[in-house]
């Protein structure tokens, strides 16, 4: 756990510091990555940064409508700089329709866009494991195996170890792209999304945070069953709309 | 690969999966942390007993059934002299629905005829407690000031917020949603 970099006065947080820096080094990779599908760089970081900014943007306007009294008393606030004011999931559907619109605008080809941006989404998951480690959220449950941590006086599983190390072989086995002409386009896709939805779900089993349903079930788990089930489903039809074609 | 056997193989990983979903099934609570101290979200708030500067003490499991923002703080620390004008508000606003601010004061590097001065200056309502040997602190592993804690009725702390200034709208959303 490393909450806070101290460098003299001034304290960085340190998980928002590493999923910036994994944004970064995602944007550099994608960018880098958009010759190999023949697609221009710069629309593809200009799709980035639309995206990321709609998704502030649409954070907080979701942020403002689930609590408009509080912003009512602080009318200032709407454009604080901070990051707890922000609703996710108001933020991801403004990001993915800013990205749709500008898409359509700029006639990016759906599917060789999103596998040009592998190296972005598995940038983003690394940073999100990175930051859970930095912040202790995640936390593994307790454990007597040889490899436990000691979390909060108790011994526990490094889960987002486990997870940091997940990402990094995903996007390791899946970047940079091979054999990308005898691939349907989407597969790399829809590839990188099952194998994270696959070790989201037995990762899962480690964590000391999980919501229940129906009592024990884990509810993260039911969702990357879902996500790996469709994805699946996903990559066979691509796979088969390539043969017929 | 064939398409059928392809088909298998897909069909035989989402079996898997959920199997391995029903088989690591959280039947023995190991998920709830909300019953072991730790200064971490999720987890019971550490408990305590300080004085305040009125010389009264203060016991934090003395206020389950209240949302309760601890803060950590020092008069010298710009972002602590900053959210206190925000946190005053809103205590003068929940107060009266279940809500209590407790400012611990990291009086080893503070003084308190500073304190005092501080109070008077921001007229703060609000109980001010003393953590004379830091043991509170050490306890919330508090590494920078200002650190706050927002903790539910039952104890559990539900947001660490390290630094400041807190925006006044995240303090009245989140005891929005701890006092519900």
């Amino acid at each position: 756990m490393l909450p806070v970099i101290q460098i003299g006065p001034l304290s960085l947080q340190a998980p928002g510091l590493f999923l910036l820096i994994s944004l970064w080094v995602g944007i550099t990779l994608a960018e880098k990555n958009a010759k190999n599908y023949k697609l221009s760089a710069d629309q593809l970081s200009n799709l980035i940064l639309i995206a990321l900014v709609s998704g502030v943007v649409g954070a907080r306007i979701g942020y403002i409508a689930r609590f408009p009294e509080a912003f009512a008393s602080a009318p200032r606030n709407i454009v604080s700089l901070n990051p707890g004011l922000l609703d996710i999931t108001g933020g991801i559907a403004a990001a993915i329709i800013a990205a749709m619109i500008y898409g359509q605008r700029k006639e990016l080809l759906f599917w060789d866009t999103l596998d040009t941006l592998l190296p972005f989404f598995g940038m983003l998951a690394i940073g999100m494991a990175l930051s859970n480690f930095a912040s202790g959220n995640a936390f593994g449950m307790e454990t007597d195996l040889p490899w436990a941590v000691d979390l909060w006086n108790t011994k526990r599983h490094p889960s987002q170890i486990y997870e940091i190390f997940a990402a990094l072989v995903t996007l390791n086995v899946l970047y940079p792209p091979k054999r990308i002409a005898q691939s349907p386009a989407g597969s790399a896709f829809i590839t990188f999304v099952a194998i994270t939805a696959g070790y989201r779900l037995f990762l899962e089993a480690f964590r000391g945070d999980s919501t229940l349903i129906f009592g024990s079930i884990r509810s993260a788990q039911v969702i990357a069953l879902i996500v790996l089930a469709l994805a699946l489903w996903g990559l066979e039809k691509i796979k088969m709309q390539a043969k017929a074609e | 690969m064939q398409p059928t056997q392809r088909r298998l193989l897909f069909i035989g990983i989402v079996a898997l999966g959920l199997a391995w979903t029903l088989f690591s099934a959280d039947k023995k609570g190991n998920s709830t942390a909300g019953l072991i101290p730790a200064p971490q979200a999720g987890f019971l708030a550490p408990d305590f007993t300080l004085e305040t500067l009125e010389g009264e003490s203060i016991t934090l499991s003395d206020l389950r059934g209240k949302a309760v923002l601890l803060n950590f703080w020092a008069t010298w620390c710009p972002p602590c002299r900053a959210e206190m004008p925000a946190f005053q508000q809103a205590y003068a606003d929940y107060a009266d629905q279940d809500f209590v601010i407790v400012a611990v004061n990291a009086i080893q590097q503070d003084n308190l005829a500073a304190i005092n001065e501080f109070q008077a200056e921001f007229g703060l309502s609000f109980p001010i407690v003393l953590d004379n040997d830091a043991n509170v602190s050490r306890a919330y592993q508090v590494r920078s000031l200002p650190t706050s804690f927002f903790i539910d009725k039952k104890g559990v702390i539900s947001e660490v917020v390290i630094g400041g200034p807190i925006a006044e709208a995240l303090i009245r959303s989140r005891i929005e949603e701890l006092i519900k």
